[in-house]
């Protein structure tokens, strides 16, 4: 079967693009979807890209959160349709209550683009499973509202259900409380993180390796595990 | 015409990344008596007509549910401003 992602482009977003090729490189069919419209278009699963969708006015994400087609995005997440939300599409998430939460502007103040050593926290949701938990990658991060923050009995309860998914490892780039870079929800469809697989899928374009400059595709399995899950659903 | 003013502000136990950039500013200006600074947000409501309870309870409403965020922010203030 081809699995068909969806990659909602809102008025802002920047890596939507990054996105689609992405998901060709895992071997689906990018689909290209619209804010302003009701249709999901019989996608199999979704990405909210990033970016700076309006502007970041009011709060980063809230405004594409109220979107038409999260209307449908919520429906979809809650039957259990694989969903990641990127950056922007993280802060969407949290917007829109599909993760618990919220995205703080970096502690430092500054906006901050680096790449980025994470720890695989929980390798059996839907855009993970391509890991081993407990592993080390390295993908890029940019952003300028990547702390997060959430009440500390939320922290704890997300510690103990094993649904902190991606931590910061070496460094703590914004500020992110307990080092969190990506979350997951308790079914493992939906998933938030603040760096960016997308710009590490084909080598030559990605962070640079031990091995060779800008070789870097740890960015790939994210993907390659969401078309894994929807085929083993289907199956 | 009568408006609506919504204050909302960054939860206190979080940290205020802005409020802290003006704070650091303020020290090295020589400006002392003054501790922390937070930046909270002003959200002017014109409203058409009448401030009726209606008006009042939608205000509200919007105030928790678009204007604010619960997890990292608070409504401080809901007032009528003629």
């Amino acid at each position: 079967m081809t699995v068909r992602v969806g990659v909602i482009t809102f008025p802002g977003s920047l890596d939507d693009g990054d996105a689609r090729r992405a998901i060709s490189l895992a071997g689906a069919e990018p689909v290209a979807l619209w804010h302003g419209s009701h249709d999901l278009e019989g996608v199999d699963a979704l990405v909210l890209p990033g970016g700076f969708s309006y502007g970041d006015y009011l709060r980063a994400g809230a405004i594409a959160a109220l979107a038409p087609i999260m209307t449908e995005v919520k429906d979809a997440a809650t039957r259990g349709m694989p969903v990641l939300g990127i950056c922007n599409g993280f802060q969407m998430l949290v917007e829109a209550h599909l993760l618990p939460g919220g995205l703080i502007r970096n502690a430092h103040q500054q906006f901050i683009r680096r790449d980025q050593r994470l720890r695989v926290e929980n390798a059996s949701t839907a855009w993970t499973s391509g890991f081993e938990a407990g592993q080390e990658i390295v993908i890029p991060l940019k952003n300028a509202d990547g702390g997060y923050v959430a009440a500390e009995s939320e922290l704890d309860r997300l510690e103990g259900e094993g649904l902190v998914a991606l931590r910061y490892q070496g460094v703590n780039p914004n500020g992110s409380l307990r080092d969190i870079a990506g979350i997951t929800n308790e079914r493992g469809n939906v998933f938030g993180l603040m760096p960016h697989p997308e710009h590490a899928v084909e080598p030559g374009f990605g962070p640079g390796t031990p091995q060779a400059m800008r070789s870097g595709v740890d960015g790939l399995p994210f993907f390659t595990s969401a078309v894994a899950a929807v085929v083993g659903a289907a199956a | 015409m009568p408006t609506i003013v919504v204050d909302v502000m960054p939860k206190a136990e979080l940290l205020d990344p802005q409020g802290k950039a003006v704070a650091g500013a303020l020290t090295r200006l020589g400006v002392t008596g003054f501790g922390d600074v937070r930046i909270g947000k002003r959200f002017e409501l014109t409203v058409e007509g009448e401030v009726t309870d209606q008006t009042l309870a939608a205000a509200r409403r919007i105030a928790d549910e678009v204007l604010s965020n619960s997890v990292i922010e608070d409504v401080v203030g809901i007032e009528v401003v003629e």
